[in-house]
């Protein structure tokens, strides 16, 4: 059964077993307007939580992707490199930024569930 | 473009189009005759003579310069109208610096060429540091950043260089705020630094306590704007200038600005360590499309042996330029900073502005300046969104809550106004208000230009909140191109021609 | 005054509608202290006949090159700029134009600079160019910065040919960074050995062609050997006309060109502005520092131009961007386009020859010299000569300006810890010179020495 977390930067993170796959949520998506380019992290690379693990350029913007959770990389969304677009049509689907595999599931009960993110958006603007 | 407007020819009248150069060739045909070379000795080409041709487009004069001139006429210049961009000082380039900087004795000089034969030179240099050092009231320039950019990282590489030698080189920490220009920040990490932002409070000025709660003894330096990208007069900056040098650091100043204060105000005199000046805003030297520009950054009795080379020092027969640290003991140059002397051609239209004007009319210009920026502000206030109450200085900042609720952006806005026949303002900067408009008149401009400007945007405002958003978006629409698609630019980067 | 359209009357206008008694109202917010009450020690405002006589009075100060035999080169050469260049540039909606960040308003400096980025690419055999950086000097710092960032490593390999002005502002950005540069000792002879030196650690070896004395390499085994290591070729042009006669740094295996654009469109104005060209690879693009214009559709899909992939840039990435740059050398760059783009393949192909024709000329006729030899076993328009083992080329230099010849400048000018190079002069000589400044340089010499 996979559960999928937020964090406060726009992250999210789906966990099936002991593999998570991060991306950027729907609203992270929007504030950047469309991307333009996206780079992944290499497979092997160990993150702790919060590091900088990948970065989405928009036209306007360039933001780093932090990850949720310590883990090392197991994949990169290859498909970005030909479609970032992908980012902007499903940002919680086809357009994930990379897989790593969990150091310490524990570390996910320190993020937010949908409900939290979803409270959580509604104190911004 | 309605049917009754399409041509044969792609053309509109004098909106002509214009193929790139690489589509225009023919080869064999030639702009410059050159006599011929005779037979070429190859011994001496250490057997790296040109394989294969270069790949550019032959054309003859009369296509070259009509090229050119129909490019020309698709560009808005100050020359063009109003130009009203924040913090960029886009004020009259006047003719006579082109006139002066074209003299074959100015012109046609080498930089190398033996110092006695250059005198004339080095006099430009020094008259052009003597009157930014009394206009700022600083002891030491350094004449060669070739822009604001490399003016500030010159200025960091003073600060740093100096707490090196006196053993504090533990002070890596530099302050900015929020509202900084991104050079700012760039500038600092390009010195080793970390950046340390500081917020600003509610009036749109630094928030001292938030500064001074950020104080330590691993501060290298605060760099601040003032006035700053509100357009405001940093109100407590003797205040900052005091808790910065108690903590023992530095106080940078970023000159973008310095247009509001020149002849009325020394920075020296706010307790400000470096700053440097664009002498292609604040002394109006022309800003070519995005360039060339110069920096010259004025140091502190502190900082000034940290000045890089070369430099020139008057040396009792004549002038001298120094560029080699041992010329000159007490001197600590922390390097270099470019090739050659310095930006010399920007640095004779700056001194011809500054002669023409003198001090007088200097003071002058920063005064009509701020009265050209507040009347924009009084008149539009009521009809735009301002985020912060006046006075403000030569720039003046509204955001777009006027805007609310009208579907129109402030990028819309934006692009309604060129129709309009105006360059538009810096939109969406600084950061710390929604959808920024940032607008610098200048003192070039007359009251019947900002009157007209007044009015078309008072009338755009009241057009946007009428629901005429529709309109805003196919906007511009009488412009050679309209709304180019950056985002395809971006994923699909094509940055040159091929065959 | 003739910049300030306000008359008092319109002044008075204009603060009635503020709600301000007075101007100094307006600047309420300087602190007291700090708002001057005297007027400053300069002078006060003058017409343009007084202005245009101050400038006349310095100029009539210096020797001009055009006023004397000249043979200086060293990173700045004098080439005939065509009248046309001059009088395009003065077009008010070039010269008086910003940044183009507004392209639809801007599409004539948007595409002057597209074209200039492909010429730039197209001489230096690379795959794309930047929208220029303020000089040579600066965008070689720069390629060092880079190649440590593509590279992730940490050390740079400066040639002992590298222009000494390169070099030193090279060390200076380097300074305060994770990078380090390993200089060598000057080369006048194209002795020093660099693929020895390339190592695991290094990002990347900075070599100019032809070399500050004169020597053009073939670059070939170096980008080999840099390939194999991992490590990037900076390759540094002084005079990109020498690119229309010999082989671009691109086909060698560069994977970074850098170059002073002056000699084309600019004249040498006493070293300033400069115009500083940076090409690369496709595949670095990204880490390229500078501005890009880049080609596009607009909203009815005609062919336009932007400036793009911004966000590696300063005013997005703040700390974190390729480099602080934020002004390129923009009408320096339309100069430079304007020039090479009235040459053509055929011109610029002649002037090149041209030129080495006549640097071969004025070796030829030094040999007739005794205890004076060329150096340089290769050269373009610009070779080191050795005066003899005793001579001072400074003093020499001295000499011939004293009899009014512009004689080249002696290596010594940027070496004064070199007692080796002493002796040596750097010669240039381009398009400019006559056989009558040739054998005048020629007779001085023989006299002075």
């Amino acid at each position: 059964m996979s559960q999928t977390r937020f964090t406060k930067d726009h992250e999210w993170i789906r966990v099936e077993g002991d593999i998570g796959t991060v991306g950027i949520t729907d609203y992270a998506q929007h504030a950047l307007g469309d991307i333009v380019f996206v780079e992944t992290p290499n497979p092997g690379t160990a993150l702790v939580k919060g590091a900088e693990a990948a970065v989405v350029e928009s036209v306007k913007a360039a933001s780093e992707v932090y990850s949720p959770v310590a883990g090392t990389v197991t994949e990169g969304n290859a498909d970005l490199e030909e479609k970032p677009a992908l980012v902007n049509e499903s940002p919680e689907g086809d357009g994930w930024f990379f897989k790593l595999r969990l150091a310490d599931a524990g570390q996910l009960a320190e993020l937010m569930d949908l409900a939290a993110y979803q409270a959580y958006l509604k104190t911004l603007d | 473009m309605t049917e009754s407007q399409a041509t044969f020819s792609g053309n509109r009248g004098l909106m002509l189009e214009e193929a790139l150069i690489f589509e225009l060739g023919h080869p064999g045909r030639v702009a410059v005759d050159l006599p011929d070379p005779g037979p070429i000795d190859l011994d001496r080409l250490g057997g790296c003579r040109r394989a294969a041709p270069v790949g550019l487009p032959d054309l003859a004069e009369p296509q070259v310069v009509r090229h050119y001139t129909r490019l020309s006429q698709k560009n808005y210049g100050i020359d063009s109208g109003l130009y009203p961009l924040g913090s960029c000082t886009m004020k009259h380039n006047p003719r006579l610096s082109e006139k002066v900087a074209r003299l074959p004795g100015l012109a046609d000089l080498h930089p190398f060429q033996p110092q006695a034969t250059v005198q004339g030179a080095l006099e430009v240099i020094d008259s052009l540091a003597h009157w930014l050092k009394v206009l700022t009231g600083m002891p030491e320039v350094a004449m060669s950043p070739a822009a604001g950019a490399h003016g500030e990282w010159c200025g960091l590489m003073a600060i740093r260089a100096y707490h090196e030698a006196k053993g504090q080189g533990h002070r890596r920490r530099v302050l900015v705020p929020e509202s900084a220009h991104g050079t700012n920040p760039a500038s600092a990490a390009m010195c080793g630094f970390t950046v340390d932002p500081i917020p600003a409070k509610e009036n749109g000025r630094v928030d001292l306590d938030a500064l001074k709660a950020k104080l330590g003894d691993d501060v290298a330096c605060l760099m601040l704007t003032n006035p700053n990208t509100c357009g405001l007069f940093e109100t407590e900056i003797l205040e900052i200038a005091a808790a910065i040098h108690e903590a023992g650091a530095f106080f940078y100043c970023d000159g973008a600005n310095f247009n509001a204060i020149v002849g009325r105000v020394r920075i020296a005199d706010l307790g400000i360590d470096a700053m440097h000046i664009n002498l292609h805003k604040t002394f109006a030297t022309p800003h070519g499309g995005g360039g060339p520009g110069a920096g010259p950054t004025v140091l502190s009795a502190e900082l000034a042996p940290f000045a890089p080379l070369p430099f020139v020092v008057a040396d009792g027969a004549g002038l001298k330029l120094v560029e080699h640290a041992a010329e000159i003991p007490e001197s600590q140059p922390f390097g270099r900073v470019k090739g050659y002397h310095g930006q010399f051609g920007v640095f004779i239209r700056a001194l011809a502005y500054i002669l023409s004007m003198g001090a007088d009319g200097l003071r002058q210009a920063s005064t009509d300046a701020v009265l050209n920026a507040n009347y924009l502000l009084a008149r539009l206030a009521d009809q735009l969104s301002a985020p912060f109450a006046g006075p403000c200085m030569h720039e003046c900042l509204f955001d777009d809550s006027f805007l609310k609720d009208t579907g129109v952006t402030t990028l819309d806005f934006a692009k309604a106004l060129i129709d309009e026949g105006f360059h538009p303002m810096t939109m969406y900067f600084p950061l710390v208000v929604h959808g920024a408009l940032l607008m610098e008149p200048t003192e070039s401009e007359s009251k019947e230009t900002l009157d007209q400007f007044i009015a078309v945007v008072g009338g755009l405002a009241a057009k946007a909140k009428a629901g005429a958003a529709e309109d805003f978006k196919q906007s511009p629409r009488l412009t050679p191109r309209r709304r180019l698609d950056e985002t395809l630019a971006a994923r699909n980067p094509v940055l040159r021609w091929k065959a | 005054m003739r910049y300030l359209p306000h008359t008092d009357a319109d002044r008075q206008e204009m603060l009635a509608a503020i709600g301000a008694p007075d101007a100094e109202a307006l600047f309420r917010d300087v602190p007291a202290a700090a708002r001057l009450t005297k007027p400053l020690d300069l002078p006060g405002s003058q017409g343009e006949l007084e202005v245009e006589r101050a400038f006349q009075g310095m100029a009539r100060k210096n020797l001009s090159a055009g006023c004397a035999p000249f043979f200086i080169g060293a990173g700045i050469y004098r080439h005939h700029v065509p009248a046309a260049v001059d009088q395009l540039l003065l077009r008010g909606e070039f010269l008086t134009a910003y940044t183009p960040y507004q392209p639809e308003v801007s599409q004539g400096t948007l595409q002057a600079l597209f074209e200039f980025q492909t010429q730039v690419a197209l001489l230096t055999g690379m795959d794309a160019a930047n929208a220029s950086m303020y000089d040579g000097a600066t965008a070689c710092a720069e390629a060092a910065v880079m190649a440590a960032r593509v590279t992730k490593r940490h050390k740079v390999i400066l040639s002992g040919g590298l222009h000494p002005h390169f070099r030193a502002t090279t060390e200076t950005v380097l300074r305060y960074t994770e990078i380090t540069a390993e200089v060598l000792d000057p080369d006048p002879l194209g002795f020093e050995d660099l693929i020895g030196r390339i190592g695991p650690d290094i990002a990347g070896v900075v070599v100019q062609n032809p070399g500050f004395f004169g020597g053009i390499r073939d670059l070939r085994p170096l980008a080999e050997a840099c390939h194999q290591a991992g490590a990037l070729l900076v390759v540094a042009v002084t005079d990109p006309v020498s690119l229309g006669l010999i082989e671009s740094p691109g086909a060698m295996g560069a994977d970074i060109v850098v170059a002073e654009g002056q000699s084309l469109g600019m004249g040498m104005s006493f070293g300033g502005p400069g115009l500083g060209l940076f090409a690369t690879r496709d595949k670095y693009v990204r880490q390229m520092p500078g501005r890009l214009a880049g080609q596009t559709i607009d909203v009815d899909g005609r062919r336009g131009f932007v400036l793009t992939l911004s966000t590696r840039e300063q005013h997005i990435r703040r700390e974190k961007a390729t480099s602080n740059i934020c002004t390129n050398s923009g009408l320096c760059a339309l100069a430079f386009s304007m020039h090479l783009t009235l040459l053509g393949e055929t011109g610029l192909a002649r002037l090149a020859e041209l030129n080495h024709a006549k640097a071969v000329r004025l070796e030829t006729k030094l040999k007739r010299l005794k205890g004076v030899r060329v150096v340089s076993q290769s050269y373009f328009n610009e070779f080191a000569l050795r005066l003899g083992d005793e001579a001072d080329a400074a003093q020499v230099v001295e000499a011939l300006a004293a009899r009014g010849i512009l004689a080249g400048v002696p290596a010594s000018r940027f070496y004064p810890d070199y007692p080796e190079l002493a002796p040596v002069l750097l010669l240039a000589a381009t398009e400019t010179n006559t056989e009558a400044d040739i054998d005048a340089l020629v007779a001085a010499l023989e006299e002075v020495l």
